[in-house]
């Protein structure tokens, strides 16, 4: 038995449970064993391992709130954990708005969730070995190659005093490459649950390939292009939507673009966005931080803004609303975020958006976006690790890098082939996009 | 907690280790939150555990552990090792590290009023009367407060002799308001956005900020912002008020002068950067003769101030750039001897469970000779621009684009009403050259704006970092790159 495994993470949560007095009390336990071996200048220089328990008390007097955590599991610093929270509770104004801890409602699947053997048993040694693959490529290609190999595990517990209970345990794993030429680089990157299905070879080859096409870039001029935005750019679009715009909170308090737009065309009638905790192709959470379980929400349906994501208090706050199990750990004062945001396919490969592109640019990643005006969902960013002009339907060569002001629903607005297989990066998954009239607003020297 | 790094030491040097150093860490964060006349956040967090980091083999390798009995300890040690032994494998040559005369010391705090003293009840009532004063305004739709106290108590030693306790207190302040209308969302804050101001100091720094006085004047501008004109697209002279000159400065000179970035070592995430060693003995013009850049540890109250790092080397203050010209480096004690330097002290840690990483201190842009007032009154056509709204800049550090909560038309020499939406983009070295006055003549000018969350590294880290500055003006900036609605493209 280990200190994540269920009974020890549930027997700590209702330990802490117990020694609360206060109304009502929720417990979040979370463990945490990760290994991450960083390389750069095709040598690994950053090695590291981290093993931690942290437990999480909300207690509740009326609608007063105080929540107190720690990472000492300790009966006498557990009973100390809910001594904090409870003084807090006590000395806290109203939230007005807030009315229950959630009520049990029983899990809706992913059983079967559970860490994968081959990413558990993925030591040092083992992310060492991929990290000589992705740099053997960079050496013979005359490159230096730098990333990532991350493998670990997280669990999760939540009981609260209403009855709740839930778990979930899951692996993940991560293989990042940068592969960097004399003036040109590439990008590759894959994240699984399972480390075994990941090649560091191919993303080391892929990345090399981009560096080597991108050698010699040419300036371009800003302007409104056609741009092919690979996966990694889509999920990076989406996720600055979805933390900025897609949730319960945004929508409620009038600074997203959602706020009196339910039910409105909002983007291409080619465009479906949702939330979806349980497939398996994103990472999966089969139930949120208050143990609620996790919906299918559909966002945007064929262009059509359809709903938002809630947590309880959001849910408690607004007529008619249902709890769609989307709460992050307590306090969360930005709003129940969608973390498993997916895009519809569609029916072409990149190569196909490449040679139906007259004139148009290549994007591989973004780097650095930022929400510039979220009710309007202008962004900023530049392009980096592999982009490239295309003409008369094939890649001429690499670009020196650009920075793009765009809004996103105006991008998801001018869509007109949509890529037939996607990827999972972070908290998005999603296909290729050739759009329209993309705004780039400056360029940068390199 | 000596016990505990002892133990970690020992273990780490049996298990083959030829240098370890480990780290207990204690933090202890309370957080007070209000929005609308609620309390939406009250927090108390405790979290302590160690870091063991050592050199095998020649290569780095470190483990972290909340588990704190000795048994645990010894294996998170020994796994350090065997990471290390692993890293090895790739190793081109051996990590050498510069040398240090192992400190012994014990640090204070510079609180002077221990924020962790103050009531629970006093806090939550400071900002429950900047809410009722920003509740005047009638377009207000969101109206929030922070307060945040943290304590660290932190142990460094290392296997060539140092050992040093350390003891910090830091306290943060802000409010904010947030005005809506049909398709507009609009923010002031004071005395900063993101949070407010923080520092390195005690409740006394709360006190000085004084928020339920300017709550009111917050929401009555971010009301104003609704019907205010939009920020014009062109090339214009602007003036940037204190605190969005210290992003601007943390942007385009704090991360750029990181050696470990300079050396490639975030290539693959935060990316590198495009003041290249080359440019160090070259003599590279940062910026216009006036930009005088320092990183200093040693500044009072500053939230990068500290007296060790997390290496074990004392806190100085270095020249970065000096009458316009590039000079040095933030470093470590294993990138510093690339450039045949020493570490200057610039290796911090983000809590027990993270490697130390090259970090800002304060990073200062020194006072010039100008007061704002007369920056203003010597501006034939130009914008004053404060309070940060948005922020990026390339992986090189070179092209960047800020947007500001608000702007100030000024029109020979007098400042004119309020825009709203105003963003401004640039080239970092252009840019600086640009420089052509820089404020801090007049008293409480040049103020040390903390900046408590500066990410960086695998596994992220959030790092606490100053930039003393003063308000400075720049000639010809490319602005409103951000189109209003119904304004004609530029293509």
């Amino acid at each position: 038995m280990t200190m994540s495994d269920k009974r020890s993470l549930l027997d700590i949560a209702r330990s802490a449970l117990e020694a609360s007095a206060a109304e009502q009390t929720e417990v979040l336990v979370s463990a945490d064993e990760s290994g991450l071996t960083r390389f750069a200048n095709n040598a690994i220089h950053q090695n590291v391992h981290k093993s931690s328990v942290g437990v999480s008390m909300r207690a509740i007097v009326g609608k007063k709130i105080g929540v107190a955590s720690t990472d000492d599991p300790s009966e006498e610093s557990l009973r100390d954990l809910a001594d904090r929270a409870l003084t807090l509770a006590r000395h806290a104004e109203d939230l007005e708005d807030f009315v229950s801890l959630p009520e049990p409602i029983a899990a809706t699947g992913d059983t079967d969730l559970a860490p994968v053997q081959a990413t558990v048993d993925c030591g040092p040694e083992e992310r060492a070995a991929a990290v000589r693959q992705m740099v053997g490529i960079a050496a013979a290609e005359g490159l230096s190659a730098a990333g990532q190999v991350m493998t670990g595990t997280d669990a999760v517990a939540v009981v609260n005093s209403l009855g709740v209970e839930a778990y979930f345990a899951r692996s993940n794993s991560r293989m990042r490459v940068v592969m960097q030429g004399t003036d040109s680089s590439g990008f590759a990157e894959a994240e699984s649950d399972d480390v075994s299905t990941v090649s560091a070879e191919t993303l080391g080859r892929r990345a090399a390939d981009k560096a080597l096409l991108g050698a010699g870039p040419r300036d371009l001029r800003p302007g409104r292009y056609t741009v092919i935005l690979e996966p990694l750019a889509v999920t990076d679009l989406l996720g600055t939507l979805a933390v900025y715009d897609l949730h319960a909170l945004a929508h409620q308090e009038g600074r997203s673009f959602t706020s009196g737009r339910l039910g409105q065309r909002v983007c291409g009638e080619n465009i479906s966005v949702w939330d979806d905790g349980h497939d398996p192709r994103g990472g999966r959470l089969p139930h949120d931080y208050e143990g609620v379980p996790r919906q299918r929400v559909s966002m945007i349906d064929n262009g059509v803004l359809k709903a938002v994501p809630y947590d309880s208090y959001t849910a408690g706050r607004e007529e008619g609303a249902t709890n769609t199990g989307h709460a992050l750990p307590a306090p969360n004062t930005w709003g129940p975020v969608p973390l498993n945001v997916f895009m519809n396919t569609g029916q072409y490969s990149v190569q196909d958006m490449i040679a139906a592109t007259e004139r148009g640019v290549l994007v591989t990643r973004f780097h650095y976006t930022n929400m510039i005006h979220p009710v309007k969902t202008i962004f900023t960013g530049m392009t980096r690790d592999g982009t490239f002009l295309i003409e008369k339907g094939r890649i001429v060569g690499g670009v020196r890098n650009l920075r793009f002001t765009q809004s996103i629903l105006e991008a998801l607005s001018n869509v007109d082939m949509i890529g037939a297989e996607g990827e999972q990066f972070e908290y998005a998954w999603a296909p290729a996009l050739r759009i329209q009239g993309f705004e780039f607003s400056s360029a940068t020297e390199f | 907690m000596e016990d505990l790094c002892r133990i970690a030491l020992e273990a780490a040097v049996e298990a083959g280790a030829s240098y370890a150093d480990a780290r207990y860490v204690s933090e202890r964060v309370e957080r007070v939150g209000t929005k609308n006349g609620s309390v939406d956040q009250l927090t108390s967090e405790h979290s302590r555990g160690i870091g063991i980091r050592v050199i095998a083999d020649g290569a780095w390798g470190f483990s972290a552990s909340s588990r704190l009995d000795a048994e645990a300890i010894r294996q998170a040690a020994c796994l350090a090792v065997r990471i290390a032994r692993a890293g090895a494998t790739t190793a081109k040559a051996p990590v050498e590290l510069s040398p240090l005369e192992p400190a012994v010391a014990r640090v204070p705090h510079g609180a002077k009023k221990d924020p962790f003293d103050v009531p629970l009840e006093e806090r939550i009532s400071l900002l429950m009367d900047c809410d009722r004063a920003m509740a005047a305004a009638a377009d207000v739709r969101l109206r929030q407060g922070f307060l945040v106290a943290l304590h660290e108590e932190k142990f460094f030693a290392s296997t060539e002799g140092a050992a040093i306790y350390q003891d910090r207190i830091e306290t943060g302040a802000g409010i904010e308001a947030t005005a809506t209308d049909a398709g507009q969302s609009q923010q002031r804050s004071y005395p900063s956005s993101h949070g407010g101001q923080m520092g390195t100091r005690g409740w006394e720094l709360v006190e000085e900020l004084d928020l339920p006085t300017e709550a009111e004047r917050v929401a009555k501008e971010a009301c104003e912002l609704l019907s205010a004109p939009h920020f014009p697209r062109g090339s214009f002279d602007i003036i940037l008020e204190g605190s969005q000159a210290a992003l601007q400065l943390h942007e385009s000179c704090g991360h750029p002068i990181e050696l470990d970035r300079v050396l490639g070592t975030e290539a693959s995430y935060a990316g590198t950067s495009f003041l290249t060693p080359d440019k160090l003995q070259s003599h590279f013009r940062y910026g216009s003769d006036i930009v005088n850049i320092t990183a200093d540890a040693t500044l009072e109250g500053g939230l990068g101030s500290f007296a060790y790092d997390d290496e074990g080397v004392p806190g100085r203050c270095t020249q970065i750039v000096e009458d316009g010209i590039f000079c040095g480096y933030l470093t470590s004690r294993e990138t510093a001897p690339v450039i045949g330097r020493v570490s200057q002290g610039a290796m911090r840690a983000d809590g027990w469970s993270h490697i130390p990483l090259v970090r800002m201190t304060n990073i200062n842009l020194l006072p010039g000779d100008w007061t704002l007032e007369e920056m203003i009154a010597d501006t034939a056509h130009g914008f004053l621009l404060c309070t940060n709204t948005s922020w990026s800049i390339d992986d090189k550090r070179l092209n960047f684009q800020f947007g500001t909560e608000v702007a100030y038309e000024i029109k020979g020499g007098e400042l004119g009403g309020m825009l709203r939406d105003a963003t401004y983009q640039g080239i970092t070295p252009e840019f600086w050259g640009s420089c052509d006055a820089i404020a801090g003549k007049a008293k409480g000018e040049w103020i040390i704006w903390g900046v408590p969350n500066c990410g960086k590294g695998e596994p992220g880290q959030c790092a606490h970092v100053g930039h003393g500055i003063a308000p400075a003006r720049f000639r010809g900036v490319q602005a409103g790159v951000m189109q209003d609605e119904g304004e004609d493209d530029d293509e």
